[in-house]
Formats: structure tokens, sequence, C-alpha cells
């Protein structure tokens, strides 16, 4: 695999945070994909390890991960990728992202439901 | 021992588990996160997605410098449904370089909103195209900031096909983003309720 930079605006601290990987399974994580924490951090973990452990105490999207570590989408599915290749996050999917665009009307509904109450 | 500095995010409920997306496009300007600001719990936040594939038409990697990438800023909202249900809302630009990205981001959305100015309708026939492309289900939502055509010439000069629904909307007004978003809802349940062959046509 070709290391290189995957952003040409800050390369320097991408690559460091990535440890010069470009890319991640996208199929792990999804956008909103909620992830939780299984446990606390432990000293001498990756800062941006920390911050996403210490963030995912109540489940949170990768995207809001993203917008908080001002790091893009895909970087922080690679270090989430990490976290739970060792068991220290669980990932919630997203149901209708997994049908292809067909989603169940029961879900249709229950969405509905709630704009009209919001 | 927890800073109270910075960190102004709103956690979500801890029985939240199933997270769905709608997207609305639109030109810079229009009003996009205006809109998902209206009915989002969260101020909208913003953040930034790169191109991960390998630029079409370079061959030879090792050269570092070359451009290869794309990236793309977008913001979102979210609102929460009930115990377990979660939508987020994303602000997309629709310009082209946008539209690689769509799959990373997008993917498995509900639907979209066409966010346009009657102003300036031309800024949004690549974004109805590329949608009718995905196949994503649409409505389109005229942000009224001064009168202008009505929407039967709007939906002319967008040739929208009929059963795409058109409505006029304030996107600093919650009601009127709630109400853009129940309209997409609606027009997701009819179009689920009709064959499913029609997910097959061209």
């Amino acid at each position: 695999m070709t290391r290189r930079a995957i952003d040409q605006e800050d390369p320097d601290r991408l690559y460091t945070v990535t440890g010069g990987r470009t890319s991640a399974d996208e199929k792990t994580f999804d956008s909103v994909s909620l992830i939780v924490s299984e446990c606390a951090p432990t000293p001498g973990m990756q800062s941006e390890h920390i911050r996403i452990l210490r963030m995912a105490q109540r489940p949170t999207a990768v995207v809001e991960i993203s917008a908080e570590l001002r790091l893009p989408v895909s970087v922080v599915k690679i270090l989430l990728r990490d976290l739970l290749d060792t068991g220290r996050i669980t990932v919630r999917h997203p149901s209708v992202a997994a049908q292809a665009g067909r989603p169940d009307p029961e879900i249709l509904r229950q969405v509905l439901v709630a704009l009209h109450n919001l | 021992m927890h800073s109270t500095t910075s960190d102004q995010r709103t956690p979500l409920r801890t029985t939240a588990a199933d997270a769905l997306k709608i997207v609305v496009v639109g030109g810079f300007g229009v009003g996009k996160t205006t809109l998902v600001g209206s009915v989002s719990e969260i101020r909208p936040l913003s953040t930034e997605e790169v191109m991960t594939q390998a630029s079409v038409g370079i061959d030879d990697a090792s050269r570092v410098r070359t451009k290869t990438t794309t990236t793309v800023a977008f913001d979102f909202g979210r609102i929460t449904l009930n115990t377990s249900m979660v939508l987020y809302l994303f602000g997309a630009p629709g310009q082209q370089r946008f539209w690689f990205v769509w799959d990373q981001l997008f993917a498995g959305s509900l639907g979209a909103v066409v966010l346009v100015d009657a102003r300036r309708l031309e800024d949004s026939w690549y974004s109805i195209d590329r949608l009718e492309h995905h196949r994503t289900p649409f409505v389109v939502a005229v942000n009224r900031f001064t009168d202008g055509p009505s929407l039967e010439a709007v939906r002319e000069a967008l040739a929208l096909s009929p059963e795409v629904p058109l409505i006029d909307c304030d996107a600093r007004e919650r009601s009127s983003g709630k109400h853009v978003l129940i309209t997409l809802m609606e027009h997701l349940t009819r179009t689920h309720d009709q064959s499913p062959a029609q997910e097959s046509m061209p």
C-alpha cells in the first residue's frame, strides 16, 4: 500500500493520527453509525482514541465525532476501526442504510409520527 | 474533573440505536444550514469528507504531490425522534465534486430535499439530475426570499415530474422546516406503497 497523505491541507496531522493508513473498511461504519464506548481511556492511548472513548460514553454518531475532532469522516473511521478491533467500542448500525434504500414502512410511519409531534 | 470549557455537545439518549438520514441539497447561500438549524435540536455542526478512491487517470501513485483527493465540507443537525430513533439532517452543496462522496456519506438516506432559490433555478438542475440518477426520492422546496415565479413556473423550469412534491418554504421558520420534512416523509410513504417494479425503471 502506498503511503500518502489523504488531505493536502494538513497532511502531517492526518498522517500521524492514522499511522499512514488511508482507508478503512467502508462497510464497517456508516456516517451515522452510533458508537458506544465499552471501556474508559487508559494512559498511553493515542489522544484521538481517548477523545472518542470519552465522547462515546453516550451513543455518538460517526459524523459527530468527525466534527468534534475536526477530522474527515474517513479518518475517523480508521481510528474507530482500531477501537473496534480491540473491543473498546461497539457499533449500533443504522437499519435503513443496510437495506439499500428500501426502508421498512413501519420505520417511515414512525418517523412521520415523530415529526408531527415535534 | 470534567471540564466545562467548550464542550457544548448535547449527547443522545443511552437508548439511541438507529440513526436515519435525510439530505438537504442546494447551492451556496440558498439556506441549507438555516433549514437544518430551524428543526435541529443541536446547533448545526460542520465537518468534511475526503474522497478515498484513487483519482481516475493517475497511474503513478508514488508521486505524493499529485492531487488525488477531493475534500468537501458539509454540515448537519439532528432530531431525536423517539427512544431509539435519531434523524440526522445533512446540508450538502450540490456542486459537482460533492457527488463523488455521496455514496460514502449518504448511502441509505431516506430521501432528499432540494432547496432552491427561485431566482437561481439553474443551480438546482445538476442536483436533481444526480438524485434521479441515484434513485433517491426527493421533494423540492422553494426558499422564498422575495416574490418570484409561481410554483407552476418553477416546476416547468426544473422539468419536475408531476409526482415530485414542490412546495414553498421559509427556511428560518421551524414550522416551515418541519412541513418540508413531513412532505418528504409522506412522499416516501406513497412511493413505497407503489409497486416495487417502479424501482427497476430507468
